[in-house]
Formats: structure tokens, sequence, C-alpha cells
């Protein structure tokens, strides 16, 4: 009843349609994705500091907070500097570099593949007067990609908020970390110890009390269930912030070391 | 032609309507059928998700049903099962670009489990089963139908699943309103681990099987 050249006419046809159908979505549905992602990235930014916003508002309250971005090289020298709409130095916005591209430029460095040099962004931002410092980060998770955003105080040392997303991870168990609960744990940790020497946020199966007290601060409590992405989110933290150690420790001594806390 | 077919039948007459609301009980796709089970497990620690799955799969059920049961008589029968991949795997796409668009919250939630709507085992069989047969308002109501017998019970474990496991209900902390942590309660952290789902549909189906004998097998 159907020969083979109905057969093949018609898988043929099927598959052009299909692709007509779906291109097109894609194509008229981009636009509203891409502002998605846009919104979502200055929403995460200004949450990491504590300014919650609606949707609608973000691109304003983003121009208002933030004051400056900057983009940093691996010796902790401001490549370029964006302030209030004006490129002071260089001609990079810190907000349109994409990590991705910057850790693999990075990866490719150390293993001896290229020698061009990755960049790194940074966020300042100004609010009731005190300075933060917001660094964007980018990881690996078990199904796919973790990120997030962590704000330092302007000591460079102690964690003032964070936030984490994530691409694939279970809900109830790695999709955690996108939850205020896990993300209230970093505050008021610490990424270097009162030597300033570099020592990251740990996220710790087991419990931080597993751990001995003076690295207590330097650690938070892993979730239960999700393992490999808590150890993803430690292995984030540490290789996204030791690339801007030069950075902090030249903007730490420039403005006189400050007192060790007890 | 029987007489039936001459005169248009009702919209809901009475074979319709078994169409629609077997799948929630006699016919369950997941308790009776035991299809589905995957995403079952994968999507009902929390309410939320397990809605918008539910939604989702709603949309793509009832429209695949149809679009198959409208080309059925030109599909060749040697690419079949090819075909009703393809219809499926459109509309997943579709659905999850939609989301992305206009959901962007849940789509980031959900994440792969929309994308495994396509190896939902619902929705191939009742393609197989039932669109490759019937008119295309008949393969409508029983995408319906079928769908909403995953919801149900997708809902049910969730909600289950997100009380004892999160101690909130759709996002909203329930056990921390009635005040009972201050009396030594603790949130269970097994209900939120895959094993748990399985074993709230074991209820499930033990409670079902234990009213309507007539789910029960003569050994």
């Amino acid at each position: 009843m159907f020969t083979n050249r109905y057969i093949f006419l018609y898988s043929s046809a099927m598959v052009i349609v299909v692709a007509a159908i779906l291109s097109s979505a894609a194509q008229f549905l981009k636009p509203f994705q891409e502002r998605n992602v846009r919104t979502e990235k200055i929403m995460e930014i200004l949450k990491s500091v504590k300014v919650e916003v609606e949707k609608s508002e973000a691109e304003k309250t983003y121009d208002q907070f933030i004051t400056a971005e900057y983009t940093i090289n691996r010796e902790g020298d401001v490549v370029s500097l964006y302030k209030n709409g004006n490129f002071e130095k260089g001609d990079i916005r810190a907000f349109d570099i994409d990590l991705k591209t910057e850790q693999k430029k990075l990866a490719d460095l150390k293993a001896g593949k290229s020698d061009v040099e990755p960049v790194f962004p940074m966020f300042e931002c100004v609010k009731d007067d005190q300075h933060y410092y917001i660094i964007p980060l980018l990881g690996k998770g078990l199904w796919g990609p973790v990120w997030g955003n962590m704000a330092l105080k302007d000591d460079f040392r102690t964690v003032y908020g964070v936030t984490f997303g994530h691409k694939g991870e279970t809900p109830g168990l790695g999709a955690e970390i996108a939850y205020a609960p896990f993300q209230q744990q970093f505050i008021d940790k610490t990424i270097f110890d009162k030597d300033y020497n570099f020592t990251s946020i740990e996220v710790v199966k087991g419990g931080v009390s597993a751990l001995p007290e003076n690295k207590q601060i330097h650690g938070v409590d892993a979730i239960s269930g999700g393992t490999i992405t808590s150890n993803g989110v430690s292995e984030m933290l540490h290789d996204c912030l030791i690339n801007y150690v030069p950075f902090m420790k030249s903007k730490v001594e420039e403005s006189g070391s400050p007192e060790p806390e007890v | 032609m029987s007489t039936e077919s001459k005169q248009k039948e009702p919209l809901f007459s009475a074979k319709n309507k078994k169409l629609i609301f077997n799948p929630l009980s006699k016919d369950n796709p997941i308790t009776v059928q035991v299809l589905g089970i995957c995403s079952a497990l994968a999507v009902t620690a929390k309410l939320e998700p397990a809605v918008v799955m539910s939604i989702s799969v709603l949309a793509v059920l009832s429209i695949a049903n149809v679009v198959i049961s409208l080309l059925r008589n030109t599909i060749p029968p040697r690419i079949r099962i090819i075909v009703q991949l393809v219809v499926i795997a459109a509309l997943v796409i579709l659905v999850d670009q939609v989301l992305k668009a206009f959901a962007y919250d849940v789509s980031k939630q959900l994440s792969v489990f929309v994308g495994l709507i396509i190896t939902n085992c619902i929705i191939m069989g009742r393609l197989e089963a039932f669109a490759m047969g019937n008119k295309p308002w008949p393969s409508f109501l029983d995408g319906l139908g079928n769908s909403f017998g995953y919801a149900w019970i997708l809902i049910v474990v969730a909600f289950f699943r997100e009380l004892f496991g999160s101690g909130s209900i759709y996002g909203y902390p329930v056990m921390e309103w009635l005040g009972i942590y201050g009396v030594g309660y603790k949130n269970n952290g097994m209900m939120i681990l895959p094993p748990m789902a399985l074993i709230t549909v074991g209820i499930i189906i033990w409670v079902q099987r234990s009213r309507n004998s007539d789910l029960i097998e003569e050994n």
C-alpha cells in the first residue's frame, strides 16, 4: 500500500515541515528569551548585594546601584573601567564578558595551548554609602553548569551576600543551592584568613561543625543528597575567586592593611 | 456504516466521557499501566515543578494525539514510530522554548525534565494505542484524560513529598506557620530522595487497589 518512494517523500516532507516550524518558533521567541537572560543576570547581581527588584525595574535599579564595572587581568591590573555609563579606561564592559569564554582562555593558557590572556569581570556597588564588590562565578554541577555572584565587603575578605543558579540540578537536592537557606550560610564567612592568605569557602559534606574551629569561618554545610553539586560549588568558588586574589591584595595594601579582626 | 456513526455522535457521549474519566482511576497511566514512572520520581520533590510538568505533558500529549490522529491514514506503518517521535520531539522543543520565553523561572527548575517528556512512555503509548486508530476528537479527549491521570498522581506525590520533606506546600512554609518545629518535629530528608517517590506511588496504588476490586488480578 505504501511504496518506498512514498515513505521517502513522506519522511522528507515531515522533517522539512518540522524544521520550519521549530526554527520560526525559535526566531520568534529568541528576543523574549534573551531579555529574560539579561534581566536575570542583572537581578542576580543585585540580589547578591541584597537588593530585590521586580523584573520591570531591573535595568533602572542596576544603573542606580552598580556604579562601576571593572575588567581585571590575572596580574590584578584593571584593564578596563566602566563608570557611570562611560569608559574611564579600556573598552570592555564587565557586564558583557562571557565567563565561559574567559575560563576556556584560562584553561588553554595553563595547558600551553594558546597565549591569550583571560580577563575577569567585577562589579562595584554602592549601597547606603558602603562599597561592595561583586564577583560573578561559573562552575560545574552534577548535570550541567552552576553559576552565581558573590558580594564582598570593602575589606575584600568578608562575604556580604551570595547567589547561586544552575541549569539542571535535581529539584529538591542539588537545586537547593539556588535557595536562601543554603545561600545565607555564606554571609559573614571569609575568603581570606587573617593574614590575607586565600582560603576560599568550602562546602563541607557532613557539616562545618566537623571542621577544626579556626577553619569554620571558611566553610558552609553541604546539601544532603546533593554531594556532587556541593563539591561543584566549592570548586567554582575556589577557581573563580583565586583569579581576583592579586587585585584584591593590591587593593587592600592600597587602603592600608586593615586590623585583623579578632 | 453503523447507524451510530451516521447520526452525529454527541461531543460528550458516554463513550467519550469514559475516555476522560477512565484514565483517572481504573486505567491510570501511572498506577495501573505503570508508565511514566521516571518523571514521576524526578520532578515530584516540590509541587511547583510537578504542576508545570503536568501542564507540559498535558499540552504535548493532547496536541500530539490530535496531530497523529489527523495524519493516521497517511502514516506508513513501517515508519509510524519515527513519525510519532518526530511529532512528540517537535512539540516538546516548542514547550521548552515557550517556557524559556514566558515562564523562565520554572523552566530553569524543570530543566532537563522537560526534554525528557520525549521519552515519557505515556505519550508514545497513547499515540500508538489510541491516536493511530481513532478520530481527532476522541484522541484529544484521550490525551486530556491520560494527562490528567498522570497529573493528579504527580501532584499528590509532590504534595506529600514537599510537605514532609521540606515542610512547605507550593513553597509556602506551612510547617513553620504551624509552629511544630518548636516541639521537636523535623523535616524528613528521606522524602526528597527519589526512593520515597516510588514508595509514595506504591501507597497510592495500594489504596487504589483496596478500594477498587476490578484492579486485583485473580491468581
